[in-house]
């Protein structure tokens, strides 16, 4: 029997619900973003374009999983947000180092640099959150 | 079109911020004023919509419409979006967030002025 938990602190609520305004832009951002240079031309730089549309992705998730909360949402919340920290880190650096391979940007270009650096702030502010709303 | 636009949108949106910044640091809530100055905002951002649409129908540049459009529609949302969650969260979490809303804007308004003469200007 699977044993009663204590309630923790809301996944949306607090300065969760600051997180999930961000989220929510971000998702839009990327999403538009992803859209337009799909919809253009998508032969110019499929790699930057593939990572656009997972950025998109990751930050639907994620803003979705805050929303409905839970021991499930907090799970997929804490993968999506761990692979796009890995993402913003990986992209940031290559980014840097093999310009050839980006030919246009993604949201993590340059550690997102476009965006206030906000790509760089958002998973780790989204951990943090994770880890204090984490039930047990 | 018309330079002024941004400029009144970025000083609105700049002074917002400020007043925001120094009730954060006081630790307060959302207040009235914000909710005043982002109805002030949000009146900028509907002349800027039917402006930046008239502006597009008549120019014989290249603009990408598309872009431009969904950036002067998105500024007219998030300060409705912000002010929403703001009330929902009478902290100082609901006054950060319309900060973030307001540089939101502000950052949209440097890119639709990028978007307008970036290309064929």
């Amino acid at each position: 029997m699977p044993e009663p938990r204590q309630p923790g602190p809301a996944l949306s609520e607090g300065w969760g619900r600051a997180l999930v305004f961000v989220y929510g832009l971000f998702a839009v951002a990327a999403t538009g973003r992803s859209a337009v240079q799909l919809g253009m031309d998508p032969d110019r730089a499929p790699l930057a374009y593939s990572l656009s549309l997972l950025a998109a992705v990751l930050y639907l998730v994620a803003t979705t999983c805050l929303l409905l909360g839970g021991g499930a949402g907090w799970r997929v919340a804490a993968v999506a947000v761990t692979i796009e920290l890995l993402g913003v880190l990986s992209v940031g650096t290559l980014s840097y180092v093999a310009t050839d391979l980006f030919p246009d940007k993604t949201v993590w270009s340059h550690f997102g640099q476009g965006y206030g650096f906000l790509p760089l702030v958002l998973p780790v502010a989204g951990l943090a959150w994770l880890r204090h709303t984490r039930t047990r | 079109m018309n330079p002024w636009l941004y400029g009144v949108a970025l000083v609105l949106a700049g002074a917002l911020a400020v007043l925001l910044v120094l009730d954060l640091v006081r630790d307060r809530a959302a207040q009235d004023s914000h909710l005043i100055g982002l109805a002030i905002l949000e009146v900028a951002m509907l002349v800027q919509l039917v402006a930046g649409l008239v502006a597009l129908a008549r120019t014989e540049r290249e603009i990408e419409g598309a872009v431009f459009v969904s950036y002067l529609v998105t500024n007219l949302l998030v300060p409705v979006v912000a002010a929403f969650f703001a009330l929902a969260e009478r902290s100082r979490v609901g006054t950060t967030i319309l900060l973030l809303g307001v540089a939101t804007v502000a950052g949209l308004e440097v890119r639709l002025w990028d978007v307008w003469g970036g290309s064929g200007a």
